[in-house]
C-alpha cells in the first residue's frame, strides 16, 4: 500500500470538505459547545456558587472529559458519510476506481479524510476545555486538574480508537445507503453506547478512572479489528461498482 | 493492443456477457454497438479491471486482465470516460484534472502541461478556475474526456461519450476522437448512436450479451447487400403486386409507385421479378439495389437474436 496515494485522495476530500459549510459547521460546533459549555456548567454550578460539592468535582470533570470520546465516535460519521456516499451520489467512483490505486489505498485515503479533521477539532476543543476548567477550578481545588492521565488516555488512546470505529461503521453503512443524510443518521447510532457509558459513570455505577478507560479502549480496539475486516470486505471495487451504485 | 477470448461475465444467475472474442489493433477506433443491457458497460468494466471476469481471457498490451499484479499496470495505461461523467462538482476544472494527474503519478510539470494542452484543445481553458458543478452538460463531458487523457493513455475507453449532448457538442467530441486517432491512440467506443459509429469507427462489433458480428462498417453493410431490390414503376396495381408475391416468399413492400422486395439471390430473383412485372403490364422505370445502412444491419442482428 502506498501512503502517498492515500494522501492524494485524503487531500482531495479535505479540500471538498473545507468547501462544504454544513459539514464544516457541524464538525466545529460540537467540540466548541463541549469545550466552552461544560466548563461554564462547572463554573456556574460548581462549589464556588454552592452547587456541586467539592468532593464530586474531580469525578464530574472526568465524566465531562468523556464527551470527547462521544465526539470522536460521532464527528467522523458526518465527514465519512459525505466522503463515501458523496462519491456515490456524484457517480465519481467509477473513474476514481479506474485509476491505478488499490482498494486499500482508497479506503485509507477516505479514512484519513474523515479521521483527521474530527480529531484535530476535538484536540483544539479539548485544549480549550482544559484551559477553561483549570481557570475555573484552580482556586477551588488548589491545583491545576488538567492535564492529567485520564485526559491523556482519553485524547491519545480512546478518542482515536472511537474515531476509527466511527469511520469503519460509516464505510459499512455507506455501502447500503444512497443518501448522505441517511448515512449520517445511521452513523449517529454509534453514539448511544458511549452516551450510556457516560450516564452510568454519572450515576456512579462506574468510575472513569485510568483502569476503566483502558478496559473501554480494549473493547473498542476489539470492535475496531472486527469492523476492519467487515469494512475491507465491503470496500472492494466490484462490490462498490455493482452494489453501491 | 486488446485481445479478448471467450470472455464471460455472470452476476449470480444472470449472464451479462457471454463468450465474446475479438481483437483490437493499436491505433484503431473500435465501436461497440448494442441495445441497453447488452453488456457493453460490463465489457468495458472488465477490461478496465473494475470488475472481475467469470471465465475467458483478455489482454491489454502485454498485461492480463484479471491478474492482480497486472491490474495496476493496465489501469495506468488506459483512460476511461464512463457513461456518468462523475466529476467533483465542488472542485474547479483545474483541480479535478490535477487530482487525477496526481493519481496517475504524472510529474508536476507534465500535469501542468497536459492540463493546459487538453483544456485548450477542448475549449475549456477559460473555465479552468470555475467549479465543475457549474459547467454545462457538454462542458462536463469534455472535462471527463480531458480527465481520461491527463496521463496520455495508450488506450481510451469511452462509454456513450455523446449521449445527452446537443449536436454541436457531439460533433466536438467526435472530432476530438478523430484527433486522438491521429495520435495513434486505441479507442474503444461504446455507443448506440449508429451514425456516430459509422462516422468514426474503423471496426464495429454488435453485442447483445453475445458478440453477434464484427467488421468494418462497409463489411457489415456488405453482409446485407442484394437483400432488397427497389423497383420504380409508372403505376403499381394489385395484379403486379400479386404477380411478384407469387414469385417470392419474402416481404414485398409497396410505397407510392415503388415496390421494395426482399430477395434471396439478386442474380436469380431480380430477372424473374422483372419478367413477372412486365407480364402483369407494369412499366418499369428504375431498378435499384438498396444499399443497406448500419441501422439495417444492427436491427437485423438484434432482431434475429430476439
Amino acid at each position: 500500500m502506498r501512503i502517498s496515494k492515500a494522501w492524494i485522495i485524503a487531500a482531495k476530500d479535505l479540500r471538498i470538505f473545507r468547501r462544504n459549510k454544513t459539514v464544516l459547521r457541524l464538525v466545529i460546533l460540537f467540540p466548541l459547545i463541549v469545550s466552552i459549555g461544560l466548563p461554564m456548567v462547572i463554573h456556574f454550578a460548581g462549589p464556588n456558587h454552592g452547587g456541586i460539592a467539592l468532593s464530586r468535582l474531580p469525578t464530574l470533570l472526568n465524566a465531562f472529559s468523556f464527551f470527547f470520546i462521544i465526539g470522536a465516535a460521532y464527528l467522523p460519521t458526518f465527514i465519512a458519510s459525505y466522503s463515501l456516499v458523496g462519491e456515490k451520489v456524484e457517480k465519481s467512483l467509477e473513474p476514481l476506481l479506474a485509476t491505478p490505486i488499490t482498494d486499500s489505498e482508497l479506503l485509507l485515503g477516505k479514512s484519513i479524510a474523515s479521521f483527521l479533521p474530527s480529531i484535530v477539532a476535538l484536540y483544539i476543543g479539548a485544549a480549550i476545555f482544559m484551559l477553561l476548567n483549570d481557570l475555573f477550578t484552580h482556586q477551588t481545588l488548589g491545583y491545576y486538574y488538567f492535564p492529567n492521565w485520564t485526559m491523556g488516555i482519553i485524547l491519545l488512546l480512546v478518542a482515536p480508537l472511537a474515531a476509527i470505529l466511527s469511520v469503519e461503521m460509516s464505510v459499512i453503512i455507506s455501502s447500503r445507503t444512497t443518501d448522505v443524510r441517511a448515512a449520517q443518521l445511521l452513523g449517529g447510532l454509534i453514539a448511544p453506547p458511549f452516551v450510556a457509558i457516560y450516564v452510568v459513570s454519572e450515576i456512579g455505577s462506574i468510575t472513569l478512572n485510568t483502569n476503566n478507560l483502558f478496559i473501554i479502549a480494549a473493547v473498542i480496539l476489539l470492535v475496531d479489528v472486527i469492523l476492519f475486516f467487515i469494512s475491507t470486505k465491503t470496500f472492494q471495487r466490484e462490490e462498490i461498482l455493482t452494489k453501491w451504485t | 493492443m486488446i485481445d479478448v477470448e471467450n470472455l464471460t461475465k455472470k452476476f449470480n444467475e444472470v449472464t451479462a456477457v457471454e463468450g465474446i472474442t475479438f481483437h483490437i489493433n493499436e491505433g484503431e477506433v473500435f465501436g461497440f454497438l448494442g441495445p441497453n443491457g447488452a453488456g457493453k458497460t460490463t465489457t468495458v468494466r472488465m477490461l478496465c479491471c473494475l470488475i472481475s471476469k467469470t471465465t475467458g481471457e483478455a489482454r491489454i498490451a502485454d498485461y492480463e486482465v484479471g491478474n492482480t499484479a497486472d491490474s495496476l499496470k493496465i489501469r495506468k495505461m488506459i483512460g476511461l470516460v464512463p457513461d456518468n461523467v462523475g466529476l467533483y462538482n465542488q472542485l474547479s476544472v483545474y483541480e479535478n484534472l490535477d487530482f487525477y494527474g496526481k493519481l496517475y503519478e504524472c510529474t508536476e510539470k507534465s500535469r501542468k502541461e497536459n492540463i493546459e494542452h487538453f483544456l485548450k484543445m477542448l475549449g475549456l481553458w477559460e473555465k479552468k478556475d470555475v467549479a465543475a458543478g457549474t459547467l454545462s452538460k457538454g462542458m462536463k463531458q469534455k472535462l471527463a474526456i480531458a480527465r481520461a487523457l491527463i496521463h496520455e493513455p495508450k488506450v481510451l475507453f469511452m462509454d456513450e461519450p455523446t449521449a445527452n449532448l446537443d449536436p454541436e457538442a457531439s460533433k466536438t467530441v467526435r472530432d476530438f476522437i478523430l484527433d486522438l486517432k491521429k495520435e495513434n491512440r486505441t479507442i474503444f467506443l461504446n455507443t448506440h448512436n449508429l451514425d456516430e459509429a459509422q462516422r468514426i469507427c474503423d471496426r464495429i462489433g454488435i453485442l447483445k450479451t453475445r458478440l453477434l458480428t464484427i467488421g468494418t462498417p462497409e463489411q457489415l453493410k456488405e453482409s446485407l447487400r442484394g437483400v432488397r431490390t427497389e423497383i420504380q414503376l409508372a403505376q403499381v396495381n394489385d395484379a403486379i403486386v400479386s404477380a411478384v408475391k407469387k414469385l417470392t416468399s419474402h416481404k414485398v413492400e409497396v410505397s407510392d409507385n415503388k415496390l421494395i422486395i426482399d430477395v434471396g439471390n439478386t442474380d436469380e430473383d431480380n430477372p424473374a421479378i422483372i419478367e413477372a412485372i412486365v407480364s402483369a403490364g407494369g412499366r418499369i422505370q428504375l431498378v435499384t439495389e438498396l444499399s443497406p445502412t448500419l441501422e439495417d444491419v444492427y436491427l437485423k442482428m438484434v432482431k434475429e437474436i430476439k
